[in-house]
């Protein structure tokens, strides 16, 4: 890990900065574009010195890594933005969590390499677990459960599904697109864990998936049932997945 | 974080769930251990119109102050929730606790436009509080009305067990410290409802008794009691200086209708319109400090976080310390990611100077308000814009680089006739003349663009012009035709664009604005029968509103076809706003003669607030 020369960064230079944050409890049920809307007014609440745009009407540089749907809660989201100048990671996070509401957490923040790319573009996966709501209870066993995903997922060489979009319907194999997914008993109730795929290109909903396991054991999905949560979200390198944090480094 | 009234089930199922969650930066949550007074306050409209409210924020902050009151907020649900609410009887909830609207101790609703009466009920319908004063109890809330259309409560004066009638920094403190100690001593409600009504601004309608006359006309109205004023005083912050101002508002995160900073520049307005209902209940004209301002302009950015400040006023352009306040936010934040948005300004070489450096000129327009396209009218109405001024504006816009001008007109003014409707696109016209004969072709950016909107008047209370009569919305649209046709005719009507308002909605507004006491049936009725957001175009059944004046016996005619004599009983002529009525009826009687009242800064002419001890009225006489 490279140091970074001193606490503040007086240079004219640029820096990118890649923020992660979690998402819980009564803010699930905000939007995308109004936790975009959120973020930007908490920088200037934080005094955190945002690169602007040019222009009549300026705006910050900021990108979101990957949209969260609407009820679902996470423990790994990001958005990148550019500084001009920065406080120490510890003490932007301070800023940060000082000006949040609760069910939005800052957990890091971190400079990113001069040539980086955003996290939009480089998103490849995310992990997700899916669980059941106080007050709902599961239609199956998690033994019935488990025996499903083995015969629906685990043993077939390829899963075939319908995904429908706005304008189509699109089939696609889940086992190109869902990397991970195991099943594990809280309560006596299954926790179902997934990696999938996600980013602009391939992006899977796991919805979809459980959905889809749900229909091979002859169940209805009932979405009103199920907490979505995110638990990560990565880039992929040559070797392996890496975790949007890992790509970053602190600011001393 | 509180638990949510809704279910996640619901929450999903609605639009916009993050109107109902509450947990906004800003918001105020308080431990109910510590609290006397649950005060919940509410704008009878959807959430993204009802926080941008400027008021509300006042005295949420006003009242969050005191550390034995909580106040939290309600806004209309939207008609998708309000259908689960009545299914699945869940009570309408406060967003701070999330806890029953009918649990505090006062429900506050504010009055800002008469179309929000039908969702006053639903508010109350959806909190389980009885529509009507007269059947709550010990149990229920204290129903409390304010804001502009309290300046004649009366056709809503059976839904509300008080009104406060005038300025909310004023006499709340009074009010609640009233019910704290009537409480711990066990008064009743209304031993309590009879000590409030006692405070000065205070109206407990069922205090009062209305009796009519063959003509439908009221004869008396006078209180129950010989301890009770017959006339209320309106409640008028004099000392601005001292008068609370929220510098930490709540930050929706949905986009509200005021997405920004709304810093309050002064009250009232020294013109002096004769159409205007807050150019005259608001008087008189009282600023802000300078030094004040600038201070909260800065705390509020900060605390806030937007990106956006925009200065508040009903004529910004006579603040006297406008030019320092403004060249103070540009200087401070122009290029700092702050948009500083500014009201319309009276067009000349120092706002068009300010606009260029907030604005960009090819986007942006110019926005005039002449309100009346003849001066004989413009005469009438006591606008004082002449077309010379226009002219000029528009010429110096023009050079400046702007085309785009927005004008501003009434139809179905006190005398109008045909030739004063046409006056309308002959000015756009004129304007738009001046445009191609004063901008050599190479330096023109495209056709000059001139938008003309029509409103129809609406007499409203307080004003000269409360005693006139409207007309029947084919009327308005016929007039409406005039002006349409007129354009067409026009040498530029390439460059003009007209729209106008509807005519039904028009008519009703006018019906509720001067109604009495006996339109309230039509309102309970109309409410019965599934109308509600008749704010909202898509919702508003003008069909319905006349079946239930029918079912109740109303002529609607009766409040809106008849001009008033100057002799009778208005229904809001037991409160005094400090305007007297004398200067009512001499302003009417002026503009009868189409002449024209200097503003109050020019010559005082005698309205009557001078008493109040302040303001404009005492304006270097130190």
């Amino acid at each position: 890990m490279r140091a970074v020369a001193s606490s503040v960064l007086e240079e004219v230079s640029v820096t990118k900065i890649r923020i992660k944050f979690r998402k819980y409890g009564v803010m699930k049920f905000i939007g995308h574009l109004d936790m975009m809307r959120y973020f930007q007014k908490a920088m200037r609440r934080a005094e955190i010195d945002i690169r602007y745009s040019e222009g009549f009407s300026p705006h910050q540089i900021m990108s979101f890594a990957a949209p969260l749907g609407v009820g679902i809660t996470s423990d790994g989201e990001y958005l990148d933005i550019e500084a001009e100048t920065s406080r120490s990671s510890q003490a932007s996070v301070d800023a940060l969590n000082q000006v949040m509401v609760e069910g939005v957490e800052v957990v890091s923040y971190q400079k990113l390499p001069e040539h980086a790319k955003t996290a939009m573009s480089i998103v490849a996966a995310a992990d997700y677990k899916l669980f059941y709501k106080d007050g709902y209870d599961a239609p199956a066993s998690c033994k019935a459960f488990e025996d499903g995903l083995r015969q629906f997922f685990v043993e077939p060489r390829t899963v075939m599904i319908t995904k429908q979009t706005k304008k189509s319907e699109k089939t696609i194999d889940l086992k190109q697109l869902v990397y991970d997914w195991h099943i594990q008993q809280d309560g006596g109730k299954p926790v179902f864990y997934m990696k999938l795929s996600a980013g602009s290109v391939d992006n899977v909903k796991p919805e979809l998936v459980l959905g889809a396991l749900y229909q091979s054991m002859g169940l209805t999905y009932d979405a009103n049932a199920i907490q979505v949560h995110r638990c990560e979200v990565y880039t992929k390198t040559e070797q392996r997945f890496l975790a949007l944090s890992e790509t970053g480094e602190p600011i001393m | 974080m509180a638990k949510l009234a809704l279910s996640d089930e619901i929450l999903m199922k609605i639009t916009n769930p993050a109107r109902y969650i509450g947990n906004e930066w800003n918001s105020v949550v308080k431990d109910k251990k510590q609290i006397k007074i649950r005060f919940v306050m509410c704008f009878p409209d959807v959430y993204e119109i009802g926080m941008s409210h400027l008021g509300i924020q006042i005295l949420y902050d006003m009242f969050n102050r005191r550390s034995d009151v909580w106040c939290e907020r309600v806004y209309s649900p939207w008609p998708d929730l309000h259908v689960i609410l009545k299914e699945q009887k869940i009570p309408l909830f406060s967003l701070e606790s999330q806890e029953p609207v009918k649990n505090a101790d006062f429900l506050g609703i504010t009055l800002q436009y008469e179309m929000c009466y039908t969702n006053v009920l639903q508010i109350l319908d959806l909190s389980q509080i009885p529509l009507l004063a007269k059947d709550r109890t010990s149990e229920h809330p204290i129903v409390i009305g304010g804001g502009p259309c309290t300046y004649n409560p009366e056709p809503i004066a059976d839904f509300f067990d008080l009104f406060y009638i005038g300025e909310g920094e004023v006499v709340y403190d009074d009010l609640l410290n009233l019910y704290q100690s009537m409480r711990e001593t066990g008064k009743s409600r209304e031993a309590f409802l009879l000590e409030a009504a006692k405070l000065p601004g205070i109206y407990v309608p069922s205090l009062y008794d209305v009796t009519y006359r063959e003509d439908g006309t009221i004869g008396t109205f006078l209180p129950v009691r010989d301890d009770i004023s017959p006339t209320v005083q309106k409640q008028l912050v004099m000392d601005m200086a001292k008068a609370p101002y929220p510098e930490k508002p709540v930050v929706p995160f949905i986009k509200a209708t005021q997405d920004r900073v709304v810093l309050e520049i002064q009250r009232g307005c020294i013109r002096g319109c004769r159409f205007c209902q807050a150019g005259m209940v608001y008087r008189p004209t009282r600023e802000k400090e300078v030094g004040r301002l600038k201070e909260l302009a800065v705390q509020m950015l900060k605390s806030t976080g937007h990106e956006e400040i925009s200065l508040s006023s009903l004529s910004s352009s006579d603040y006297s310390q406008l030019e320092e306040l403004v060249t103070f936010l540009v200087d401070k934040f122009d290029g700092k990611g702050v948009n500083i948005s500014l009201p319309s300004l009276r067009i000349d070489a120092f706002s068009l100077d300010v606009m260029r450096k907030v604005q960009d000129v090819k986007k942006s327009s110019i926005t005039f308000a002449p309100e009346a396209g003849s001066q004989r009218m413009r005469n009438v109405i006591n606008k004082g814009l002449t077309e010379e001024t226009i002219l000029k504006g528009a010429a110096l816009a023009f050079a400046g680089g702007w085309n785009k001008v927005k004008l501003y007109f009434m139809l179905g003014l006190p005398t109008e006739t045909r030739e004063d409707m046409q006056a309308i696109p002959a000015l756009a016209n004129e304007i738009a003349m001046l445009y191609y004969d004063t901008v050599p072709k190479d330096r023109r950016n495209g056709k000059c663009q001139i938008t003309i909107s029509t409103s129809f008047f609406v007499p409203k209370p307080f004003t000269p012009l409360q005693w006139a009569r409207m007309y029947p919305p084919k009327e308005y649209i016929a007039r409406a035709k005039v002006v349409n046709d007129a354009v067409k005719e026009q040498l530029n009507r390439k460059s003009i664009k007209y729209n106008w308002h509807e005519a039904d909605v028009t008519v009703l507004e006018g019906i509720l604005a001067r109604g009495d006491r006996r339109v309230g049936q039509a309102i309970l009725k109309v409410y019965e029968m599934g109308a509600i957001f008749d704010a909202w175009s898509e919702f508003f059944d003008y069909g319905k509103w006349l079946a239930a004046f029918a079912a109740c016996g109303i002529d609607p005619d009766f409040y809106t076809m008849r001009e008033r004599s100057l002799d009778e009983i208005l229904p809001w002529d037991f409160i005094d706003t400090g305007v007297s009525k004398e200067f009512l009826k001499r302003e009417w009687e002026h503009a009868m003669l189409e002449t024209v009242t200097p503003n109050c800064r020019e010559r005082c002419a005698g309205c009557g607030v001078k008493r109040f001890g302040g303001g404009v009225c005492y304006e270097n006489q130190n």
